[in-house]
């Protein structure tokens, strides 16, 4: 273990497969094509297999820092490669190796132009996002962070649907002007700091006047990413027009980028802002849960519901996120988790009979359950996890947040749960005009049931989201350790602001006696 | 009266290749029935390629030679400079070849111009006086100018040439005014003498011409570098200009008067710092801003790449801006990949053939041409994210360098309006690549739309060697970094 960097490894292999397809350039069309998918398959299954062997090899106990490898990168400037995962990361980690290798599986046949060139941005794209949810060093994040936007804008724009041109560009400029401020905050933090380097900036304690300053060039930056009401315009845009597999990543792991970053940097990082700004964040995720769920209620196409739901489903993430509570923060982080698969798997319940009858209408379907139920059984299970029905990791996810925020604010709370309803109600019309009534049109009666190979796809999403609402542990001790550490530092440095000596060894302990230890 | 000494002519040995075999190609020229052109140009590379060996040799000694009685210099500074010059000038003249013989510009005096031209750009940096600076700048723009207007028979051309010349012309008036001002108020045109006198006076009691001087010998250099206000000729002459020579013209030129500008303000006139920063930030955030608004609706290439790489140098004088070693560092390191970038994608360009004989000339004639030359396109998307400062490509390193420098000036809103018009201008960098990725070839192509014109092997390996640096660059970034950290050193701030 000491010895082998397993981290990087499995944060560049993508890559190496990426370039195992670029040296197969050049040969013919259709073998390259087939060369491209099972390249590309490998890489994403081996890189799977690898994030699980890091998983059990992650010891929960300890909130630190786990597999850090620390290279020099630019040593003139004190800009390290430094990775490492703890509990926040790591589930997102796991999370974003098993869609990208789901991604591949649904875009096995469904792909038919370029295909070197869109399995060779699903892998780089892989490697940009697990080389963020592990990056320790701020300039290392960044590159990743941005790099993202790279691969997806191709993905979108190459492969996408009818509206795809704009939908890309707005997808790119948006996020790129929401992170490029968050890029001067880095800079500015690495001269306070003195090197970027992640775990250093945690345990410094800024100025409250800066920090608001920077909470707001971050907000910027992950508000967009995540997204919060009213900076999610780009997202309806980008998840309809993108190809399945790219809604898949988009809705999946890209949304997720913002929750991490705000667990990550600003809540640690900026205490005093966090809590200045809390009734902001509160206010936006309640709108959030509220008008996207009563938006997503009047849609026609199904991926554009499915996206206003995502936008409805992450204000639970950042209601969570601002409780700055143990449950609601491991609440968030579930309530990521469980979107995670549960959009994944409805995008791909979207695309399964896309790729049939190429329509996103609602209005073209109805009475799908006589022709496909094996379908019809999976997308009942993922629409009843979107609803949060207990037994499902959404249930799990959205009532630890709504417990945490009831310690914190109790309206917020109500409000926030009108939200599960109007969501039972969206889903739950969806589902009815899709798959019940009768089967009266024509062109829906020659439908297939799933393949083999869309059934492997399901299979792993509903054996997860099962499992994770009946026991939802393996990702709650995950990231127990590492939430009770960044909860205490910023309880620290609230109630030790000022000239007053704090006792940290008595403040941990109090912590510690309040949850129970 | 110092006794006459024999200078060093060992530390202008690149200079004196440059200077014979310019010379030679001429006589060849004049003097042999025939002379292929293909053979001029071979020997033009091959004297540029030969003294860019030659300073390379040279770079990181760690000393200084100030040779001709004080007024040449020669540091780690001045090599980095000349490196780059000599580097960006070799790769443009060898891949100019192909097009230029296919738009009947085979002239001999085509070489030894490039090779004049690069001389005079040798004299501008490693200048330690106001009128070898002066000579070394004449001797650059008039040979460009003559290499803008070689294409003489054809209307455009000429009116790009023109205009070309008499704002540069004005720029020398402005140039030479604001040198007899300084030499007027402080007595001296030698950079030593200069930055003498401005320790030895505290700064209030400066005479105002000094500081006058200073401001028209800025006005000019941000002629040179294309800084908005004084930016306008330079979309014209992108636009006008053969592909070929707009690759030279547009590329180094501006690397070598940008070094000057640098060295300029930060080793004779530092202690000035406080006077011409301000015009500085000016002259960055309008080039940011003018750059990044005027490309987004020109559809023609040249034009476009011609406002972009005003915004570009924007950012390089945020970089000056900044006033310190870090920033000259910053520069340093931009001004390579800018330099890369640059002459990468007009290697591109030069690669396909267009609608008309000159080339490709819009940004229709990228359309959909990803179907039928992925490796090409692939290449060119890379340094247009790159341009658009997208990590983990290059170009987001040299900007990243550029505004950690600002910031370490706290120059934060000069930073601020940096990145928002980074993110205005990636909107434009974005279209070439939307042309060629997402755009369906045209129904009725014109006949020779995206089909490549015949290769050569120089076109393929600077190709090849800058995609590699771009992509390549945040595995080794020390490289690059130390080179400029050697350079910024040898200011001594």
């Amino acid at each position: 273990m000491d010895s082998l960097p397993l981290l990087s490894i499995t944060i560049f292999l993508p890559l190496l497969g990426a370039l195992v397809i670029l040296l197969n350039w050049g040969n013919k069309e259709r073998s390259l094509a087939i060369n491209a998918r099972w390249v590309a398959l490998w890489t994403s299954l081996v890189t799977f297999v690898l994030a699980l062997i890091l998983w059990w090899h992650f010891n929960p106990i300890s909130g630190e820092f786990q597999f850090e490898e620390k290279l020099q990168w630019m040593p003139l400037l004190d800009i390290s490669y430094h990775v490492g995962l703890d509990g926040i990361s790591l589930p997102l980690f796991l999370l974003s190796a098993l869609l990208i290798l789901l991604a591949v599986l649904v875009s096995w046949s469904s792909i038919q132009t370029k295909v070197p060139e869109y399995m060779m941005a699903f892998l780089v794209l892989e490697t940009f996002l697990l080389g963020m949810f592990s990056a320790l060093d701020f300039i290392l994040f960044y590159v990743f962070f941005e790099g993202v936007l790279l691969p997806m804008f191709l993905i979108i724009g190459i492969w996408g649907g009818p509206d795809r041109i704009y939908a890309a560009m707005k997808f790119f400029l948006y996020t790129l002007l929401g992170s490029v401020l968050s890029l001067l905050a880095i800079i500015y933090i690495y001269f306070e700091v003195g090197s970027s380097d992640i775990p250093t900036a945690l345990i410094t304690s800024f100025d409250p006047q800066i920090q608001t300053w920077l909470w707001l060039a971050f907000f910027a930056s992950f508000a967009v990413k995540i997204p919060m009401w009213p900076f999610h315009t780009w997202l309806p845009d980008a998840h309809v027009e993108a190809p399945t597999a790219g809604s898949v990543v988009l809705a999946g792991i890209l949304l997720k980028m913002g929750g991490y970053g705000f667990i990550r940097f600003s809540i640690p990082m900026f205490p005093e802002a966090s809590s200045y700004f809390t009734p902001l964040i509160f206010t936006l995720s309640i709108i959030a849960i509220i008008y996207m769920s009563l938006v997503a209620l009047a849609q026609q196409d199904m991926k554009k519901l499915i996206a206003y739901a995502s936008v409805a489903h992450m204000g639970f993430v950042t209601l969570g996120i601002f409780t700055v509570d143990s449950q609601g923060m491991e609440g968030a982080i579930m309530q990521m988790v469980s979107h995670g698969l549960v959009s994944a798997a409805l995008f791909i319940c979207v695309g399964v009979v896309y790729d049939r009858l190429h329509s996103r209408e609602i209005a073209a379907y109805g009475g799908l359950v006589h022709t496909m139920p094996r379908y019809a059984t999976f997308f009942m299970f993922f629409i009843l996890a979107s609803i949060g029905l207990p037994g499902t990791s959404g249930f799990v996810g959205e009532f630890l947040v709504l417990l945490g925020t009831f310690q914190v604010n109790s309206l917020a709370t109500v409000l926030a749960s009108t939200g599960m309803v109007l969501g039972a109600a969206y889903a739950l019309w969806l589902y009815r005009r899709v798959m019940f009534g009768p089967l009266v049109k024509p062109s829906l009666k020659s439908l297939s049931d799933l393949n083999w190979r869309e059934d492997l796809v399901f299979a792993p999403l509903a054996v997860s989201v099962l499992v994770l609402g009946l026991y939802p542990l393996p990702i709650l001790t995950m990231a127990e350790a590492s939430v009770v550490k960044v909860i205490d530092q910023f309880n620290l440095a609230l109630e030790g602001g000022g000239e007053e000596l704090v006792d940290t060894e008595k403040t941990l302990e109090i912590a510690l006696v309040k949850r129970g230890f | 009266m110092t006794s006459f000494y024999w200078p060093d002519f060992t530390l202008i040995l690149p200079e004196m290749i440059l200077v014979f075999s310019a010379l030679l190609i001429l006589m060849e020229g004049a003097f042999l029935k025939q002379v292929s052109f293909r053979h001029s140009v071979h020997c033009g590379t091959l004297a540029l390629g030969l003294s860019l060996g030659l300073c390379l040799f040279q770079f990181e000694t760690g000393q200084t030679w100030v040779t001709f009685e004080g007024q040449i210099k020669q540091d780690d500074f001045i090599f980095f400079a000349k490196i780059l010059v000599l580097a960006g000038a070799t790769a443009t003249l060898s891949m100019s070849l192909p097009s230029m013989i296919k738009e009947n510009l085979s002239r001999v005096e085509y070489p030894p111009l490039v090779l004049f031209a690069t001389l005079g750009m040798l004299l501008m940096v490693e200048a330690n006086d106001f009128l070898i600076l002066f000579i070394g700048l004449e001797m650059q723009g008039l040979s460009l100018y003559v290499l803008a207007a070689l294409h003489r028979e054809h209307l455009r051309v000429s009116e790009a040439a023109l205009k070309y010349f008499i704002l540069g012309a004005f720029a020398t008036g402005l140039f030479l005014y604001g040198i007899s001002l300084i030499y007027g108020f402080s007595g001296a045109t030698n950079f030593e003498v200069i930055a003498s006198v401005i320790r030895t006076e505290s700064i209030n009691a400066l005479p105002l011409g000094l500081f006058v001087g200073l401001v028209f010998v800025m006005a000019a250099l941000a002629f040179k570098v294309s800084a908005v206000p004084f930016h306008m000729w330079t979309p014209d002459v992108y636009e006008g200009c053969p592909t070929p020579i707009t690759a030279f013209i547009g590329g180094v030129p501006k690397v070598a008067a940008m070094v000057v500008f640098l060295r300029l303000l930060l080793s004779p006139f530092i202690l000035l710092y406080g006077e011409w920063y301000s015009l500085i930030i000016f002259l960055s955030m309008a080039s940011m801003v003018v750059g990044a608004f005027a490309a987004l609706r020109q559809t023609n290439l040249k034009r476009l790449l011609g406002y972009s790489a005003i915004g570009q140098m924007g950012y390089v004088l945020m970089g000056v801006a900044a006033g310190n070693s870090e920033g000259a560092q910053a520069v340093f390191v931009y001004l390579t990949l800018y330099l890369v970038m640059f002459i990468g994608t007009f290697a591109c360009l030069l690669s396909l053939k267009g609608k008309t004989p000159e080339g490709v000339q819009d940004i229709e004639d990228l359309k959909g041409i990803a179907t039928l030359h992925p490796k090409l396109s692939f290449i060119l998307a890379v340094f247009m994210f790159s341009l658009a400062g997208i990590p983990p490509l290059g170009g987001f390193f040299a900007k990243l360098y550029v505004f950690k420098a600002a910031i370490a000036a706290e120059l934060f809103w000069l930073a601020i309006v940096g990145v928002l018009t980074s993110v205005v201008a990636a909107y434009y960098y974005l279209k070439i690549v939307k042309a060629m990725y997402f755009d369906d070839l045209p129904e009725t192509p014109a006949p020779s739309h995206g089909q490549l014109l015949v290769l050569s092997a120089e076109i393929t390996v600077v190709l090849n060697i800058c995609a590699a640096i771009i992509l390549l660059f945040f595995m080794f970034p020390n490289v690059v970094l130390e080179m400029a950290q050697r350079a910024a050193f040898a200011l001594r701030i």
